[in-house]
């Protein structure tokens, strides 16, 4: 990425916003500025585009919460004294 | 655990000393910690002892919570705190304190690739997840450990900050270095399938 400008926006403040815009946590007008200058630079656009959907790639493959093996499980129980406790809840799988 | 879909716990229960409720809250969170333990220490046995250290730690301190941070964050700080402890402890090399790159160009973006239009059996077939997996162990430490918490836990930007003991910003450039770091392979490796598609 080549360290241009378009509008008032350099690339390298771009991506210095991106976390806070990815995240929806940008304030109105930077959310402008962002979307005014990928509309005039595609590899901003690309790199915006694809960040995004890396977040939503990992959170689509960490949508199951994961389970501990069971006998992970029962020695924990062990070590916290809650042995009696073990059968209230199965683990969820 | 997205922790937005987290279960409620009664703190005044956990300091009495209930254990219906503190087995309720091993259970809850064992899942995601020792995810956490695995994540970190990439082996099955060191992500048992985080697991089991981290709630020795939370049984033997309720009493002391003072509810500064909620509860689910203190549980991600000692069990954060455990792994990199651990980590410390096998490898004194690893600079934990570091942001995972020595300049900003290391981070900065080479792959243009617009794959992010490819099918969605493309993008979530079982062999990218191996990828992604892969890509995600391989982030240093210290980018890995707040990728984790932010984006696969869910914890937000300040839950993550203070299981961290760092700041807001701090927390923002691990996470944007993390996240770049992973479009960066996953360009690489959608870049084949897209240039194979381009070329049908």
């Amino acid at each position: 990425m080549t360290d241009h400008t378009h509008n008032t926006l350099t690339c390298d403040q771009l991506l210095g916003m991106l976390t806070d815009y990815l995240d929806g946590q940008s304030r109105d007008e930077i959310c402008h500025e962002i979307e005014a200058h990928i509309s005039g630079c595609n590899n901003c656009r690309v790199v915006v585009d694809t960040t995004r959907r890396t977040i939503s790639l990992v959170h689509a493959c960490n949508d199951k919460p994961l389970s501990i093996p069971e006998d992970v499980r029962e020695r924990l129980f062990q070590r916290l004294n809650l042995d009696d406790h073990s059968a209230l809840k199965s683990n969820p799988s | 655990m997205n922790v937005q879909l987290q279960p409620s716990f009664s703190i005044e229960a956990l300091r009495s000393g209930d254990r219906d409720e503190f087995t309720r809250l091993v259970d809850a969170y064992s899942g995601p910690i020792y995810g956490l333990g695995l994540r970190m220490l990439r082996r099955e046995q060191d992500a048992e002892d985080v697991l089991q250290n981290t709630f020795v730690k939370v049984l033997q301190n309720i009493r002391g919570f003072e509810e500064r941070s909620s509860l689910s964050t203190w549980i991600y700080r000692i069990a954060a705190n455990e792994a990199l402890m651990m980590l410390r402890k096998m490898r004194p090399e690893v600079n934990l304190d570091d942001q995972g790159a020595d300049g900003d160009e290391d981070f900065m973006p080479v792959q243009f690739v617009d794959w992010g239009a490819l099918p969605e059996e493309t993008l979530e077939s079982g062999e990218a997840k191996v990828h992604l997996e892969r890509a995600i162990e391989a982030l240093p430490e210290s980018l890995r450990v707040v990728f984790i918490l932010r984006d696969l836990e869910g914890l937000s930007i300040k839950e993550t900050s203070e299981a961290l003991n760092l700041t807001e910003t701090n927390v923002k450039t691990r996470l944007l270095r993390a996240r770049l770091n992973l479009r960066e392979k996953l360009s690489v490796y959608f870049g084949e399938q897209y240039f194979k598609g381009v070329e049908k």
